[in-house]
């Protein structure tokens, strides 16, 4: 087990592995988040995140999210240091544009930029929820279910800067996720010149629903207050 | 054509290395680009100057000696060829040419634009064989491989080894290199009954040799003058992680 996590494709193979799985994690959040959407009133979003709050197996998950990020930046940075320092003279000219995507050539930048929108992020709802608390979380809430709807519409409706803070976010998480959803199935041996397709148009459509689905609630949010 | 080249010298291993510029006169378009630099090394000699040292042999693509970063891209601007099959009317009258050896630590400049790539056979003789007993040739046909495995086999074994996919790769990994000669022995009946062995040892040597570590940017496989598929990185993979289930 040692010699296997010591080895190359050892450690890609946690990459892959724990990037799947917040591919995974990214679907669910979005599913919950798209409640905003459905009902303006905010009872709907209120009770499904009541609802993942509470229900022990989210619990349990928890952790093992927070352990997935983790191990995806660690073994990210042990990588490409390696990566950096296997070439000590580099070339003067290189045309890497016609044989690779810039996506994929820049996975650890966008992932450093993705990690920065994380903080960002935390802090502005989960930190709020699960340990400072919030005014707006105890407003209007009803049988201990938090308000956490208003927190997260006066937050969008308030700071347009945050909304394209946001939106930003999203355009670098799709960037990631167009090299990231197909290399994780190679790393796992699970491609080939058939299947190498079918994954790759499987990782657009699923880039734009997430990063257009992730995109459009702030927008929503801020649009819909200026109508009404 | 009139050019004007910037070529990467370097005295030998240890020294630090510069580009030179040189000029050529009337060089025929129809000339391959080694012949150029054959031009350009009888215009140095004849100055008394030592001339470019650079990796060459049989000169029809197929056994993997030439090398040389043209312009940026390992073995020039055309798809699917050798440096030796490159010829001087794909550039203009009057362009600037910048050649470069293959850079990556695993393959250390040996002379200008000669590289050390025995870091391959050391990655060979460490899995990338099967052993068989000798003697009288066998019957053809002993054992019947499906034509599929057997085309795909061969596609894999296309593989001259001439470090292309270390050359291009941002991360200088040699996983294709290792990935086409693991795969066109995996697919091989002949192949299966070392295969967990061999997939260990060839990826630890490689991991040893000091080259990065695969990200599926996929530029090996555009760069390959054999055009080989990542495809067979994706059976690297598996065999591996299959030969690290086993007990």
């Amino acid at each position: 087990m040692a010699s296997f996590l010591n080895s190359s494709i050892g450690k890609k193979f946690l990459m892959s592995l724990s990037g799947l799985f917040l591919i995974t994690f990214l679907l669910v959040h979005l599913v919950v988040n798209s409640m905003i959407l459905f009902d303006p009133s905010g009872a709907l979003f209120n009770n499904v995140a009541h609802f993942m709050g509470t229900n022990p197996i989210i619990r349990v998950v928890e952790p093992v999210l927070a352990i997935g990020f983790i191990l995806h930046i660690l073994y990210a940075c042990i990588l490409t240091l390696k990566n950096q320092w296997v070439r000590p003279v580099g070339y003067d000219k290189q045309h890497s544009g016609n044989s690779s995507t810039w996506a994929s050539r820049n996975m650890f930048v966008l992932g450093a930029l993705i990690l920065i929108f994380l903080v960002i992020h935390i802090s502005n709802f989960f930190w709020k929820i699960k340990f400072t608390g919030s005014e707006l979380l105890d407003n209007g809430g009803v049988n201990g279910v938090e308000n956490v709807y208003l927190l997260v519409t006066t937050l969008f409706i308030n700071w347009w800067w945050i909304d394209i803070v946001y939106v930003i976010g999203t355009v670098v998480l799709g960037l990631h996720l167009t090299h990231a959803f197909w290399s994780a199935f190679q790393t796992l041996g699970l491609s080939d010149n058939r299947w190498r397709k079918r994954l790759v148009i499987a990782g657009w459509v699923y880039t734009i629903l997430v990063a257009g689905g992730f995109a459009l609630i702030p927008l929503w949010v801020k649009i819909s207050s200026m109508i009404n | 054509m009139d050019l004007t080249l910037k070529v990467w010298r370097q005295e030998n291993r240890k020294a630090k290395g510069r580009f030179e510029t040189y000029s050529l006169k009337n060089i025929s378009p129809d000339s391959s680009f080694l012949e150029m630099l054959d031009v350009l090394n009888e215009q140095l000699v004849n100055g008394n100057n030592e001339p470019v040292v650079f990796d060459h042999d049989c000169r029809e693509g197929i056994c993997g000696t030439c090398s040389l970063f043209i312009n940026g891209r390992a073995h020039g601007p055309d798809e699917d060829i050798t440096t030796c099959q490159l010829h001087m009317r794909k550039f203009k009258d009057g362009d600037t040419i910048v050649i470069e050896p293959w850079r990556a630590g695993g393959f250390p400049v040996i002379k200008d634009l000669m590289v050390d790539r025995s870091a391959f056979d050391q990655i060979l003789q460490a899995g990338g064989f099967i052993s068989v007993n000798t003697g009288s040739a066998r019957d053809g046909n002993n054992i019947l491989i499906p034509k599929h495995k057997a085309d795909e086999s061969m596609d894999a074994a296309a593989c001259i080894g001439c470090g292309a996919c270390v050359a291009t790769c941002k991360n200088s990994s040699a996983m294709l290199f290792l990935a086409s000669k693991v795969s066109h022995l995996a697919l091989l009946p002949q192949g299966r009954p070392e295969a967990v062995r061999r997939a260990k040892a060839m990826v630890a040597k490689m991991d040893e040799l000091g080259f990065g570590s695969c990200t599926n940017t996929g530029a090996c496989e555009v760069e390959c003058p054999k055009g080989i598929s990542v495809a067979h990185i994706a059976r690297l993979n598996r065999e591996f992680l299959i030969a690290n289930l086993k007990p």
